[in-house]
C-alpha cells in the first residue's frame, strides 16, 4: 500500500514540440524518477501539452501534425500522454493557465468524493486560503487536498531563464506558477540554474517549489537541430521516436519553406504583454 | 555519374548494452561519406567483442548479440555479425576487419555480361571498402602504450580506413597529429561531426539500470524490455567477465 503521505503529481509540460524528439521523453523519465526517490511524491501522470498555432513561434508548423506526432511518440508510454486542449484554443494560451486547466480537471474529477473530509477541518481550510492571497489576484485554488494530485511544469533549464526575458512572461504569472504549482526543472548546469533562481526574488522566495534535477549525461537534441537536419536531408533517426521520424518522412514536413513560417510576426505573448504595458502606461 | 566507392561500416566494441548513441554513429557516419560523394554507404556491421575480452561489467555474448538484433529491426541497412563473438578466443580487431573483408569480396554480386537486364541498381562498379566506424575515445586510445600493436595500427589505417565521430572532450586532429602511424595515413581517415551532442554512454545505462532508474529513449524499447526479461544490469545481477582492462581500447 503507498505511504498515502505522497503527494501525487503529474508532469505537464508545454512547449512546441515542432517536432518532439528523444530529448524531451527523457524529460519526463528523469522527472519522473527524481520526484519519486525524494520520497515525499508519486508520479502518476505526464501530460504533453503542444502549443497553439497562435502562438506565432518562426518555424512552427500545425498544430495538427505537432498533437499527431507528440501522441506517435507517447504510444509506447504507460504514464505519458498528450492533451490536446491547450493546442485547440484560437488565441495563445498562457503557460499559467494551461496549468490552472489542468488542475482544476484534477479537482473536479478527484474532488467529489473528498468534499466532506475538508469540510469538517474549517480551521485548515482558512490557513490555506491565506497563504494563496499574496500569490494571485484571481480567485485563488481550492484549498490544497493531499488527496488530489498536484500538478508541476516539467521544463529545462531554458524556460526558467526565459523567465528573464522581457515581456515574455507576466511577472504575476512567473509567481502563480512556481508558488501555485510548482516546477520540475531538468539541467545539465545545475549551478547556472541555481545561480539564477538567487537572483530573482520570485523564485527565491518558492525555491522549494522548484525542483532542480541533474540530467548527467550531454543530451542535446533540440527540435531546431532536427529541422536543420531534415533540411539538409541527414538522418534524424534514433534522435526521435522511429514512429515520428516516419510521419514526417510521410508528410514531407520541416523544409526550408516551413521554417519561414511567421517570420515578421511578432510572437505572441510579447505582443499581448506589450500591449498591456503600453495601455497601462497610457491609462496612467 | 560519377561511380561511388561502396563502402560498408563496421563498428566494433562490447556493446553493453547498444544505446541510441551507437545506432547514431551509424546515421552520422552513413550521411557525411555520401556527402562527400566519394563514397555509397552499402551496409552497416555490428560486431559485439568477445566474452574474453574480459572488460568488467561484461555480460554474456550471447546477450549483447540478441539486444543488437533487437536494436536493428528497424533498421534497413545494418546488422549484426555474432563472429567475433562466437571465436573461441578474443580476436584483434584487425583480424576482425580481415574475416569481414574476406566475407565481402567473397559475396560481390556477380556481374556477368548479361547487359543491363537486371534492374539492380546497387551492383557496385568497384570492390566494397570496409572501413572501421568508431568513436572519438577509440582513436584517442591508440596513443596508449601496449593497447594496440603498432603494425596493427598501421594496416586498419592504411589497407581498411576508419571513420571516426567527434565526441564531445575529444579532440580529433591533435589525436591525429600527435600519433605519427594516424597522421601518415590521414587521407584515410575520415572526421565525422556530430553537430547533435549525445553523450549516452553504455556506462551511464549500467549505472542508471543499477539504481533501477528509466533508460527510456536512451535506447530502443525492444532491448530495454530484453534487459528487464533477462534481469541484466541490475545491482544484484552477476555478469561474465572479471576486473582486468588492459586489452585493446573498446569503450563502452
Amino acid at each position: 500500500m503507498e505511504n498515502p503521505q505522497k503527494t501525487e503529481v503529474v508532469l505537464l509540460a508545454c512547449g512546441s514540440f515542432n517536432p518532439i524528439t528523444n530529448m524531451h521523453l527523457r524529460l519526463f523519465e528523469l522527472a519522473k524518477d527524481h520526484m519519486n526517490a525524494t520520497g515525499k511524491y508519486r508520479v502518476i501522470k505526464g501530460i504533453i501539452s503542444p502549443v497553439g498555432d497562435a502562438y506565432k513561434k518562426k518555424g512552427l508548423i500545425s498544430a495538427h501534425h505537432r498533437v499527431v506526432m507528440a501522441q506517435l511518440a507517447t504510444k509506447n508510454s504507460g504514464w505519458v500522454e498528450v492533451d490536446t486542449w491547450e493546442s485547440l484554443q484560437k488565441e495563445w494560451v498562457e503557460t499559467a493557465k494551461v496549468l490552472r486547466h489542468h488542475q482544476e480537471k484534477l479537482e473536479a474529477s478527484g474532488g467529489e468524493q473528498r468534499d466532506s473530509p475538508v469540510l469538517e477541518r474549517p480551521g485548515r481550510k482558512r490557513k490555506w486560503t491565506e497563504q494563496r492571497s499574496e500569490v494571485s489576484q484571481k480567485k485563488p485554488l481550492e484549498p490544497q487536498r493531499k488527496d488530489v494530485p498536484r500538478v508541476k511544469l516539467l521544463c529545462g533549464a531554458d524556460l526558467l531563464e526565459s523567465f528573464g526575458v522581457p515581456d515574455l512572461w507576466k511577472r504575476e504569472d512567473i509567481a502563480n506558477i512556481v508558488g501555485s504549482y510548482g516546477l520540475v526543472c531538468i539541467t545539465r548546469a545545475g549551478n547556472d540554474a541555481q545561480r539564477f533562481i538567487y537572483e530573482s526574488d520570485v523564485l527565491w522566495r518558492h525555491q522549494a517549489n522548484i525542483h532542480l534535477v541533474n540530467e548527467w549525461i550531454t543530451n542535446d537534441i533540440s527540435s531546431t537541430k532536427i529541422r536543420r537536419a531534415l533540411r539538409r536531408s541527414q538522418s534524424i533517426r534514433y534522435l526521435v521516436p522511429d514512429l515520428v521520424q516516419e510521419y514526417i518522412e510521410k508528410h514531407d514536413l520541416y523544409s526550408a519553406e516551413s521554417e519561414e513560417r511567421n517570420v515578421g510576426v511578432i510572437l505572441a505573448p510579447l505582443q499581448r504583454n506589450r500591449a498591456a504595458t503600453n495601455s497601462r502606461t497610457t491609462t496612467a | 555519374m560519377k561511380s561511388r566507392i561502396p563502402v560498408v561500416l563496421l563498428a566494433c566494441g562490447s556493446f553493453n548494452p547498444i544505446t541510441n548513441m551507437h545506432l547514431r554513429l551509424f546515421e552520422v557516419a552513413r550521411d557525411h561519406l555520401h556527402q562527400t560523394g566519394t563514397y555509397q554507404v552499402i551496409g552497416g556491421i555490428i560486431s559485439p567483442v568477445n566474452d574474453n575480452y574480459r572488460k568488467k561489467e561484461l555480460v554474456a555474448a550471447h546477450h549483447r548479440v540478441a539486444m543488437v538484433r533487437l536494436a536493428l529491426q528497424t533498421s534497413d541497412w545494418i546488422r549484426v555479425d555474432p563472429w567475433e563473438s562466437e571465436q573461441a578466443q578474443w580476436t584483434e580487431t584487425v583480424k576482425v576487419l580481415r574475416h569481414h573483408h574476406r566475407e565481402l569480396l567473397r559475396y560481390l554480386p556477380q556481374e556477368e555480361g548479361r547487359g543491363q537486364g537486371s534492374a539492380v541498381s546497387q551492383a557496385p562498379a568497384a570492390v566494397p571498402e570496409l572501413k572501421l566506424l568508431c568513436g572519438a575515445d577509440i582513436l584517442k586510445t591508440f596513443q596508449t602504450p601496449n593497447l594496440w600493436e603498432d603494425e596493427h595500427i598501421q594496416e586498419i589505417v592504411e589497407k581498411f580506413g576508419l571513420v571516426c565521430v567527434d565526441r564531445v572532450g575529444h579532440d580529433l586532429k591533435r589525436y591525429i597529429s600527435d600519433t605519427p602511424i594516424l597522421q601518415r595515413y590521414q587521407h584515410n581517415i575520415l572526421l565525422v561531426r556530430e553537430p547533435v551532442q549525445n553523450e549516452i554512454s553504455a556506462t551511464y545505462v549500467r549505472r542508471a539500470l543499477g539504481h533501477g532508474h528509466s533508460v527510456k529513449y536512451l535506447l530502443p524499447d525492444a532491448v530495454i524490455a530484453y534487459i528487464k526479461d533477462h534481469n541484466l544490469y541490475s545491482s544484484g545481477s552477476s555478469c561474465k567477465g572479471s576486473s582486468t582492462q588492459n586489452n585493446e581500447g573498446k569503450t563502452s
